[in-house]
C-alpha cells in the first residue's frame, strides 16, 4: 500500500500526486516509470515518475485523466492508499555532458520532461526547452521548467498562451539557427513522430519515450512490443526511451488503439457508478 | 482387482466451456479408497524413484486405505509443501505414475488423484497450523514466488530459517498464478498452499522487481544466502511479418491478462482481454493448450491449434490434449504459420501458413518437420495466440556481474544449486529453461539442503 500524501490539480484532468514509496525514490533516475494498480479489481497502468524526493522517500506523478484507471485515480484523496506501486521500471534516460540540448514536453509529457531536463542541466549542457499543449488550460510547470532550462519557450497550439505554433515550429527555428547535440522529446505519439520528422534532415539525436499498453512492466508479456529499426523490442525492459529516428510511431499508435472499444465501455460504467453512488454493486 | 484406474469426475464438455471452474473434480472418499485398494504397498517401490521429491507413495496411499486421511496428508507434507497443486498439474504419466510396477500389464495407480484427493480433504476440514521451529538466526532471500522459490522457502522455514520472499507480481504464486487457468488451477487452491507456507514464517514481499526495486548485491549484504527462482518468463515470438498486428498475443500476455487480471470478469475487472470468433494457438504444449481452452471460454467460436509437427511429438500432456478435444479444439497438425495479415485498422484478420512434412530426427530426436513447397494456405483468424516456448527471465542475471549464464540465458547451476556466485544459488525455470511444476520443485528442495549446509558451514 502505497499512501497519497499529496494532490494538486496542475491542469484540465491533469493531476499531481506525492506517493510515499521509500524504496523507489531511493532508486529511481530521469526517465524510469512505476506501476501502479488502485485496487483488488484495478487494472496496471505504468505513470513515468515526474519527480522524487530521496531524503522524504517520495515520488511525484501527474496524471492525465483519459480513461477508467486515470479518473478513478483522480477521484482518489490525500490519505487513500494505492494497492499496489511498483518500481522503479526500465531503463533511465541517459544523462551525460552532449552540449546542447533541446528538451520538448508535450501536453502531459512536459511532467516527465522536467527531471530529464534538470539532470541535463545539472551536467552542464545548455538546455532550450520547449513546452506546448493545445489550450493554456492544459499548460502546467512553466515555472519549474524555466528554473532548469537555460531558455524556455512556450506554444499552444490555438494561441490561448505563449506562441501560437505546435512544437516542432520552434524547434525547427532553433535547428535552422545553431548546432544542436541531441533532443530529448515526451509527448503524444503524433507529436513525438513529428519532433523525430522534424530533425531527421539535420541529424540531431533525438529521444523519445514510448508509452505503449503494458502489463507487467518486466518483460514477461510482449504486451509492450514496439518496432525500432527492423527489430521488436519490449518497451518496458529495453525502453521505454528509444532512438526516435528507429521508432515505427504509426505501429505504437495502432497498437494503443487495440482495446477501444473496452476502454469506452468501462469508462461510461466508471462515469455512471461515481455518479449514482453505486460503484460496487453495478453488474454490467 | 480393477485393471484400470477409478475414474475421476468431471465437468461435460459442453457445460465446461462456458464456464471458468474446475474441469476435473477429483475423488470422493469412496473412489479414493478404492483406488488405493489398488497400490500393492512395494517394498521396493519404483514409483518413488520417479517423484522428483521423493513423496513416500505407499506410505501415504495404505493410509488413505485405511481412511486416516490425517496421516496420509502430514507423510506428503514431509515431503511436498503443495501437494492440491502437484496432484492436479504434475505430469504424473511421465513421473511417478509411469515407473508404478502395475503400469506394466494394466493402468498404474492413480498416485496423482489420490495426493490431490488427501490435499482437498485437509482443505476442506482446515488446514492445522505448522509447528513453530526453533530459530537458527539466519536469514535467506528468495526471489521469485514459483513452485521453485516457493518450495525453497518452504523446507528453509522448516529448518529454522527467517525467509523472505521477493515477487515482482502483485500476486504470488508464479506461473500457478498467472500462467495455468483457473478451470485446471483454481486460484483460491494456490493461495491456500501459499497461506500454509507463510505460516510456517515466511515472509512474502510482493511489488519488488529484483534487478530493478533492489538488487542482488544489495539482498547478499542483509540475507545469508540468496536463492534465485525467478523462472521462464520471457516469450518467444516467431519473427513472422504481422506478428505486432493487434491481435497478435504472446500465450504470456494473453494468460496473465485472464488469470492474474482476470479479464474474463471484464468490466467487473478492469483489464480487458479480446478474443474473436477465430483463434490460432501457435504450438501444442501444456501452454498452447490451456490458451486454447480458454479461448474457447471466452467465447471464441472456433479454437485451433497450429503446429508444426504431428499428433506424436506434441509436447503437452495427453490429458491435456484429450480435454482440449473433447471441448472442440480443432488440431491443425504438420502446419506452419508464414505470414499474418491485418486489415485496414492494425487488427489481425488472416494467417498464411505453411504445410509441414516430418523429415530426419533432429538434435531433440524429434523428426524435423520440413515446409512443402507451394502448400501455402490461408485461415481465416482474428486472434493469434503464440505459444512456442519461454526463455529464462533476464531481468536478474543481466544485472549480476559474475553469474554464469548459458546460451539462452539459463542461470548456470549445478545439480545442488550453486551458482557461479557464492551464496547465490538458483533452480526451477530460471535454470533448466522451461520445464515443470514439480521439477522446479525439486530443485527448490535440493537448493534448500544445500543452503543449509553452506550457511552452517560459514558459521
Ligand atoms: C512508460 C509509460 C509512461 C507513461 N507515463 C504517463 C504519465 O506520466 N502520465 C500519464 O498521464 N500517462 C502516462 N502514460 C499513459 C498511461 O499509462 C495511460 O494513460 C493509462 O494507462 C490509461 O489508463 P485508463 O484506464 O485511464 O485509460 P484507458 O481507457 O484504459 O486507456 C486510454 C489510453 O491509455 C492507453 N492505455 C490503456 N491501458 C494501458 C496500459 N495498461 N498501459 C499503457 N497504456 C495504456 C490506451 O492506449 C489508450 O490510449 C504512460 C504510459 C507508459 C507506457
Ligand atoms: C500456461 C502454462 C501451463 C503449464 N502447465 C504445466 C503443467 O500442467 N504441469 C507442469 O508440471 N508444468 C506446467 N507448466 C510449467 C510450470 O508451470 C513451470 O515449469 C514452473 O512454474 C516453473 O517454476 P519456477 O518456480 O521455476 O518459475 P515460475 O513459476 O515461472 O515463477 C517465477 C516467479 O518469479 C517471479 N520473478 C521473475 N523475475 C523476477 C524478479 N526480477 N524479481 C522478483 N520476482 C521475479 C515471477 O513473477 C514468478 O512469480 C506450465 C507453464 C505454463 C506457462
Ligand atoms: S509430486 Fe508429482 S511426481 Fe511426486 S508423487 Fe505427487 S504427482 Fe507424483
Ligand atoms: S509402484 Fe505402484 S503399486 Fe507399487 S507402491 Fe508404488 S504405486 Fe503402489
Ligand atoms: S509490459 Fe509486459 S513485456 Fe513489457
Amino acid at each position: 500500500m502505497s499512501k497519497i500524501i499529496r494532490k494538486e490539480n496542475l491542469a484540465e484532468n491533469t493531476k499531481l500526486f506525492d506517493i510515499e514509496a521509500k524504496l523507489i525514490a531511493e532508486k529511481c533516475l530521469p526517465g524510469q516509470f512505476v506501476i501502479l494498480r488502485l485496487d483488488e479489481t484495478g487494472e496496471r497502468i505504468p505513470l513515468t515518475v515526474a519527480d522524487f524526493d530521496r531524503n522524504r522517500g517520495v515520488i511525484t506523478i501527474v496524471v492525465q485523466e483519459v480513461g477508467k484507471t486515470t479518473f478513478q485515480l483522480g477521484e482518489m484523496k490525500i490519505g487513500d492508499s494505492l494497492l499496489d506501486f511498483i518500481g522503479p521500471l526500465g531503463n533511465p534516460s541517459e544523462i551525460e555532458k552532449f552540449g546542447k540540448v533541446i528538451c520538448v514536453g508535450g501536453g502531459v509529457g512536459i511532467a516527465p520532461i522536467y527531471p530529464i531536463a534538470r539532470a541535463l542541466k545539472e551536467k552542464g549542457n545548455k538546455i532550450t526547452s520547449i513546452i506546448g499543449a493545445r489550450s493554456k488550460n492544459l499548460l502546467f510547470w512553466e515555472e519549474k521548467m524555466r528554473n532548469v532550462s537555460d531558455e524556455l519557450i512556450v506554444t499552444t497550439d490555438d494561441g490561448s498562451y505563449g506562441r501560437k505554433a505546435v512544437v516542432t515550429v520552434p524547434l525547427k527555428e532553433i535547428l535552422d539557427s545553431e548546432k544542436i547535440e541531441r533532443v530529448v522529446a515526451i509527448g503524444p505519439p503524433a507529436m513525438m513522430k513529428f519532433v523525430a520528422k522534424t530533425t531527421l534532415p539535420y541529424k540531431v539525436k533525438t529521444i523519445v519515450s514510448l508509452n505503449s499498453i503494458m502489463v507487467d512492466g518486466t518483460g514477461m508479456c510482449g504486451a509492450c512490443r514496439c518496432k525500432i529499426g527492423e527489430e521488436t523490442r519490449f518497451a518496458c525492459v529495453d525502453g521505454p526511451e528509444f532512438d526516435a529516428h528507429l521508432v515505427d510511431f504509426d505501429l505504437l499508435m495502432s497498437r494503443q488503439k487495440m482495446y477501444l472499444d473496452e476502454e469506452k465501455k468501462a469508462l461510461k460504467r466508471f462515469k455512471g457508478s461515481i455518479n449514482y453512488g453505486e460503484k460496487e454493486n453495478t453488474h454490467a | 482387482m480393477e485393471k484400470k484406474k477409478t475414474p475421476m469426475p468431471e465437468q461435460e464438455p459442453f457445460e465446461r466451456i462456458k464456464n471458468f471452474n474446475e474441469v476435473a473434480l477429483g475423488y470422493d472418499e469412496e473412489d479414493a479408497v478404492k483406488e488405493a485398494g489398488r497400490c500393492l504397498a512395494c517394498k521396493k517401490p519404483s514409483c518413488v524413484k520417479g517423484c522428483p521429491v521423493e513423496i513416500d507413495i505407499p506410505g501415504f496411499i495404505s493410509f488413505i486405505k485405511e481412511r486416516k486421511f490425517d496421516e496420509a496428508i502430514s507423510k506428503i507434507k514431509e515431503k511436498n509443501s503443495l501437494p492440491a497443486i502437484c496432484g492436479r498439474v504434475c505430469p504424473q504419466e511421465t513421473q511417478c505414475e509411469e515407473l508404478c510396477v502395475l503400469g506394466k500389464k494394466d493402468e498404474p495407480v492413480a498416485i496423482g488423484r489420490l495426493e490431490r484427493f488427501v490435499a482437498d480433504w485437509e482443505r476442506k476440514k482446515g488446514m492445522k497450523t505448522p509447528q513453530k521451529v526453533v530459530p537458527t538466526g539466519k536469514k535467506i532471500a528468495v526471489i521469485g514466488s514459483g513452485p521453485a522459490g516457493l518450495t525453497c522457502a518452504a523446507d528453509l522455514a522448516k529448518l529454522g530459517y527467517s525467509v523472505t520472499i521477493f515477487e515482482s507480481l502483485h500476486k504470488t504464486g508464479g506461473v500457478l498464478m498467472y500462467g495455468i487457468p483457473e478451470f485446471r488451477m483454481p486460484k483460491a487452491i494456490v493461495e491456500t498452499e501459499i497461506n500454509y507456507i507463510q505460516q510456517l514464517g515466511v515472509e512474502i514481499r510482493t511489488d519488488m522487481v529484483v534487478g530493478k526495486s533492489i538488487g542482488v548485491d544489495e539482498l547478499l549484504q542483509d540475507f545469508d544466502a540468496v536463492f534465485i527462482g525467478t523462472g521462464a518468463g520471457l516469450p518467444m515470438f516467431m519473427h513472422i511479418p504481422g506478428e505486432n498486428l493487434n491481435g497478435v498475443y504472446s500465450a504470456n500476455e494473453f494468460l496473465t491478462r485472464v488469470n492474474l487480471m482476470k479479464a474474463y470478469r471484464f468490466p467487473e475487472y478492469d483489464t480487458p482481454v479480446r478474443v474473436g470468433k477465430r483463434v490460432a494457438v501457435v504450438g501444442a504444449g501444456n501452454v498452447a493448450m490451456d490458451s486454447a481452452r480458454t479461448a474457447l471460454r471466452l467465447g471464441a467460436e472456433e479454437s485451433l491449434i497450429v503446429y508444426r509437427r504431428s499428433e506424436k511429438e506434441m509436447p503437452a500432456r495427453k490429458e491435456e490434449v484429450e480435454h482440449a478435444k473433447e471441448e472442440g479444439v480443432r488440431f491443425m497438425l504438420l502446419t506452419n504459420p508464414v505470414k499474418i495479415f491485418g486489415d485496414e485498422y492494425g487488427f489481425v484478420k488472416k494467417m498464411e501458413c505453411i504445410q509441414m512434412k516430418l523429415g530426419e530426427p533432429d538434435e531433440s530426436g524429434r523428426r524435423r518437420p520440413v515446409p512443402v513447397k507451394g502448400s501455402e494456405f490461408t485461415v481465416d483468424v482474428d486472434t493469434v495466440i503464440v505459444a512456442i516456448g519461454q526463455n529464462p527471465n533476464p531481468l536478474v542475471p543481466k544485472t549480476m556481474k559474475g553469474l554464469e549464464v548459458g546460451k539462452h540465458g539459463n542461470i548456470i547451476a549445478d545439480e545442488d544449486g550453486r551458482t557461479s556466485i557464492k551464496g547465490v544459488f538458483a533452480g526451477g525455470d530460471i535454470a533448466t529453461g522451461a520445464a515443470t511444476v514439480i521439477s522446479a520443485m525439486g530443485m527448490g528442495k535440493k537448493a534448500a539442503t544445500t543452503i543449509d549446509k553452506y550457511v552452517m558451514e560459514k558459521k
